[in-house]
This record gives structure tokens, C-alpha cells and sequence, in this order.
């Protein structure tokens, strides 16, 4: 290299190549680029050697730090579970109803509950539980199922109406549509509007109760306030899962309903099941 | 400048500057190419894969042309907050009869790849419908149009056909009986069970609720069945990768 002494630019050699007159100096490159350009080039040799590169038959060289994706994201796993060691196996040993008499545990199983929640709940009941049309809000004291703790396990672990787990919980509502006149169906969603408190016409309604004695009570109750064992809903309340007006109502008849909740005991830990019934029970509904 | 005097010589030498173009090219070539003939050895054998069952297939293709992939990714990274949300990292062999596969690589909406069985098929159906009606801040479009749009499967022999020429195992039985299966995997109360032995795992349900077979039967069945076929108690991931 050359010493440090500021060169004219005829000190300077040329390429040598010569077009009509026009010459091409040869001038070095700054020193720190080219002395960079060296150190990226030896970090790439360091880097090929620390970690997997080549490409091999079965594979590729594993390096020398051993270093694999699926090792750090297990490793990150094994961290926070190990974190929370302590409290998990806690929380697996406390019944669900002793859960809320240690502070610690009942924080742990709310905020926990929560993220499990939001991950897996949220698309149907919503992101605050206030559930949508056809999805329960979990926030109020209606269940159709059950809301004690206990209740609310099963339901999370088995799910509703769902063909893939044996001990899920079952019902299923007739399609009204295809056993009762149709006259008959205008008749007792005229019941049903009255017993729920809403406009109606009385004299359809008189008739509408005869129908429903005979088709509806069996799973409704004799008075419409439900039955848990089925899932049947209340229909003596001013509570609708589907909606209340004369046209829902009358569809709900004719066609029934189905809805369906997944079983979660095979997508998430007992852990997490405990979590997400203590932190749903604990929203303002649980009994 | 020993190294300028040659290069002049190769510059100026025009069937000298073709041999050694065509030896650099060579070089980067069999670099870039020969692993693709190893490509098989690095796919990690499991159990439970099997190529899609025809109603499955057409879902999988309405999903390609309504463009799902431009806001769904079906690829779940090997990255703690991803497998705690969505599940297990996702595996090469999961795209292995996808043509073209569809990892993606913009996330407006969630990940896919193991969305079946999350939810129930009413909630697809509501969802695809109208997104906000049951996800209030969702800004996805409604595609309500696939359940008024009826599926005609006599066509989908064609697409298997096409699939198994660029290598999915169909088998002929599978051809043949493609339309047949496609029509019988909505309907529970059919004849489904050879449907069922020749794919496994295929659930069999009125995905759309309507007598009649839609798009929208062939885009929830498809969703249903994302994720669910490796059985990963079984799965012994490899250390290296």
C-alpha cells in the first residue's frame, strides 16, 4: 500500500487502456471499505463453520454450535413452562372451587385464562365473552349447560354437540318444520312470545300453548324456563341466543338449531382448561 | 496488476470469455440445482398424511382463486408465540401434496395451517358470510356468493387427474370415484364409508347447512381439515434442523 502522502492525481497509475485519449486511472479503494469487504468475507467463513450450512445428502453440515430452529423454540417453551412449574402443578392439584381462595393462584389462573381465552375463544363468544348471535355471552348469569365450575370444565374439555369426542355434551332440537302444520308453528311462536313477554296476538297464542305442552315442554320444561340436562334454553326470559323477534322465532321452529363448540381437552393442557373455566367463571356469570 | 493483464486476454477473446462464462454458470448451477435431487431426503416421514379427498381438493382451489393465501399464511413458524398460538411448527411433509403449496407470506389475518377443527362449521359459514358478525374488527371481505354458487363435480376427475400427473398419489380407484365422493362426503347419511377408507380422517358433515352442494360445502371442508391429518404423538422431530 501506499504511504501516506497526499498524491496528485498524476501520481496515480492508469489502467493502460486508452479510448480517443481518454484514460481510466487505477486508484485503490478506501482502505476501510476494502478492509470491511475482507472482514465479511472471513465472517462468512466463521459463520458457515458455526453454524448449519452446506447441504448434504441427509441434510445439511450441523455447525458447531449445534444450533437448530426447533431446538431454540423448544428451549423458549421449556424456559416459560419451567417459569411456571411451581404455580401449574398448584394449580393442577387445587379443585377448581379452592382456586379463588389463593390470591396468587386465582391471579395466575385469570391472566393465564385470559391469553387462552383470547387464543381460542374469542372468535365466537368475542373478545370481551359478550358472545354474538348463535355464540352464548358468557358475561351473564344465563347458561344453557350449566355456569358452575364444574360445569363450565366439562363443557370446555368435551364441546357441545361435537362428533369427534364421546363424553361431549348432546341435544338436538327437531326440525319443527317437518312435524307440525304450519299453522301450528305460527300458533306457539305466538306462545312463545307471550310467556317471554313480548307483543303477541292472544287468541293464536291460547292455541300456541296446547302445541307446546305437547312438542316443546319435554326438553323447554312445562313452564319454559329451560333445562340444563339438554341445553335447553330459558324461553321465559328476555335472554336470546338466536333473537327474539316473531320471524327468528318462527325459524328457529321450522328449522331448529345446532350449534356446536369444539372439544378443547385435545388442543389445549388441563392446565389451560382449569385456567380459562376459572377466568370465564369469574367474569360476572359464574355460580 | 497481474491479474488485469488476464483479464484483458479472456476480454478479448470471445470463444475464451464463452468457456469460461459457461464454467462459472456450471459452478452456480450444480450448487444451487444438486440439492434439489436431495429434496426427498430432507422431507421427515410421519404418519397420517394422505392427498385431499376431491371435496377437499375443490375447496382447496376455491380458497387459491378467491386469493386467501394474499392475507392467510398455512405456515406456522418454528417461533415460540406462533406454536403457543397456532400450534405445532409446521412440517414440509404438511404441503406435501400441494400444488402449489400455500404457506404465503403476508399475515393480514391469522395463520391457517391448522385451523380445522377450531371452530364449528356454522361459525365458517357466518364468518365467510359476513367476518364482522362474529369478529367485529375484522376487515376481511364477505364471500356470502359461495353458498348460493353450486358445485357441479364433474369436473373434479380432472383435477385429480392433474394432480397425480405432477405427483400426488391418486390412485385409479380415486379417479374413478372422485365425483361419487365428492358428492357423498356432505352427505352423512350416504354411503361414505369407502369414501372414508380411501382417505382417512375425511369428515363427513353438511358443512354449509343447505340441501344442496356449494362452494361453500368444498372452502369449509377443506378449512375443517387443515392441520388435522399428521398425528404428531407419533412425530419425533429431528434435532438438526
Amino acid at each position: 500500500m501506499s504511504k501516506k502522502i497526499k498524491m496528485s492525481d498524476e501520481d496515480y497509475p492508469t489502467t493502460g487502456h486508452d479510448w480517443d485519449g481518454i484514460r481510466e486511472y487505477d486508484k485503490p479503494m478506501p482502505r476501510w471499505w476494502l478492509y470491511t469487504f475482507y472482514l465479511t468475507i472471513i465472517f462468512a467463513f466463521g459463520y458457515m463453520i458455526a453454524y448449519p450450512a452446506i447441504p448434504l445428502l441427509k441434510g445439511a453440515t450441523p455447525g458447531l454450535l449445534k444450533f437448530s430452529s426447533r431446538g431454540e423454540v423448544q428451549q423458549h417453551i421449556d424456559t416459560v413452562n419451567a417459569q411456571n412449574a411451581e404455580i401449574e402443578a398448584k394449580l393442577l392439584a387445587t379443585p377448581l372451587e379452592s382456586i379463588s381462595a389463593d390470591v396468587d393462584l386465582a391471579r395466575f389462573a385469570t391472566a393465564g385464562g385470559g391469553a387462552v381465552f383470547l387464543t381460542y375463544c374469542a372468535q365466537c363468544h368475542g373478545a370481551g365473552a359478550q358472545g354474538a348471535k348463535g355464540y352464548p355471552n358468557l358475561q351473564d348469569d344465563d347458561w344453557l349447560w350449566g355456569g358452575d365450575l364444574e360445569a363450565i370444565a366439562t363443557t370446555v374439555r368435551h364441546g357441545i354437540r361435537n362428533d369427534t369426542d364421546e363424553d361431549t355434551r348432546y341435544s338436538e332440537m327437531p326440525k319443527f318444520g317437518e312435524i307440525l302444520e304450519s299453522e301450528e308453528i305460527t300458533q306457539v311462536a305466538e306462545y312463545v312470545l307471550q310467556i317471554s313477554g313480548q307483543d303477541h296476538d292472544g287468541s293464536l297464542a291460547t292455541s300456541g300453548k296446547a302445541v307446546f305442552e305437547e312438542n316443546c315442554a319435554a326438553c323447554h320444561g312445562e313452564t319454559a324456563l329451560g333445562d340444563r340436562e339438554q341445553g335447553a334454553p330459558n324461553l321465559a326470559d328476555a335472554l336470546w341466543l338466536y333473537g327474539s323477534d316473531r320471524d327468528t322465532i318462527t325459524q328457529t321452529i321450522t328449522n331448529s338449531r345446532f350449534g356446536v363448540m369444539p372439544a378443547w381437552q385435545t388442543r389445549i393442557t388441563d392446565a389451560q382448561i382449569k385456567q380459562v373455566t376459572f377466568y370465564v367463571h369469574q367474569l360476572g356469570g359464574g355460580e | 496488476m497481474s491479474l488485469f493483464r488476464h483479464h484483458k486476454k479472456v476480454e478479448t477473446n470471445a470463444t475464451l470469455l464463452l468457456v469460461l462464462s459457461l464454467g462459472v454458470v456450471a459452478i452456480g448451477g450444480a450448487v444451487e440445482i444438486a440439492p434439489l435431487f436431495y429434496l426427498e431426503n430432507t422431507i421427515e416421514k410421519v404418519e397420517g398424511m394422505r392427498p385431499y379427498t376431491p371435496l377437499e381438493l375443490e375447496g382447496r382451489n376455491i380458497y387459491v382463486r378467491e386469493g386467501c393465501y394474499v392475507c392467510h399464511s398455512q405456515m406456522i413458524r418454528p417461533l415460540r408465540d406462533e406454536v403457543e398460538r397456532y400450534g405445532h411448527y409446521s412440517l414440509a411433509v404438511e404441503s406435501i401434496y400441494d400444488h402449489p403449496f400455500q404457506w404465503g407470506s403476508k399475515r393480514t389475518g391469522p395463520d391457517l395451517a391448522r385451523v380445522g377443527a377450531r371452530y364449528s362449521d356454522e361459525w365458517h359459514v357466518d364468518h365467510l358470510t359476513d367476518p364482522r358478525s362474529v369478529v367485529p374488527e375484522s376487515i376481511m371481505p364477505t364471500y356470502g356468493f359461495l353458498k348460493k354458487t353450486a358445485l357441479k363435480p364433474d369436473s373434479i376427475q380432472a383435477v385429480l387427474i392433474a394432480n397425480s400427473r405432477v405427483g400426488v398419489p391418486y390412485t385409479d380407484e380415486m379417479i374413478e370415484n372422485a365425483a361419487a365422493d365428492m358428492e357423498v362426503q356432505v352427505d352423512p347419511d350416504g354411503d361414505w364409508e369407502e369414501m372414508v377408507a380411501r382417505y382417512p380422517k375425511a369428515q363427513v358433515r353438511n358443512f354449509d347447512g343447505q340441501e344442496k352442494l356449494t362452494e361453500m360445502d368444498a372452502l369449509v371442508a377443506y378449512l375443517q381439515m387443515l392441520g388435522t391429518l399428521v398425528d404428531f404423538s407419533t412425530f419425533q422431530p429431528s434435532a438438526s434442523r
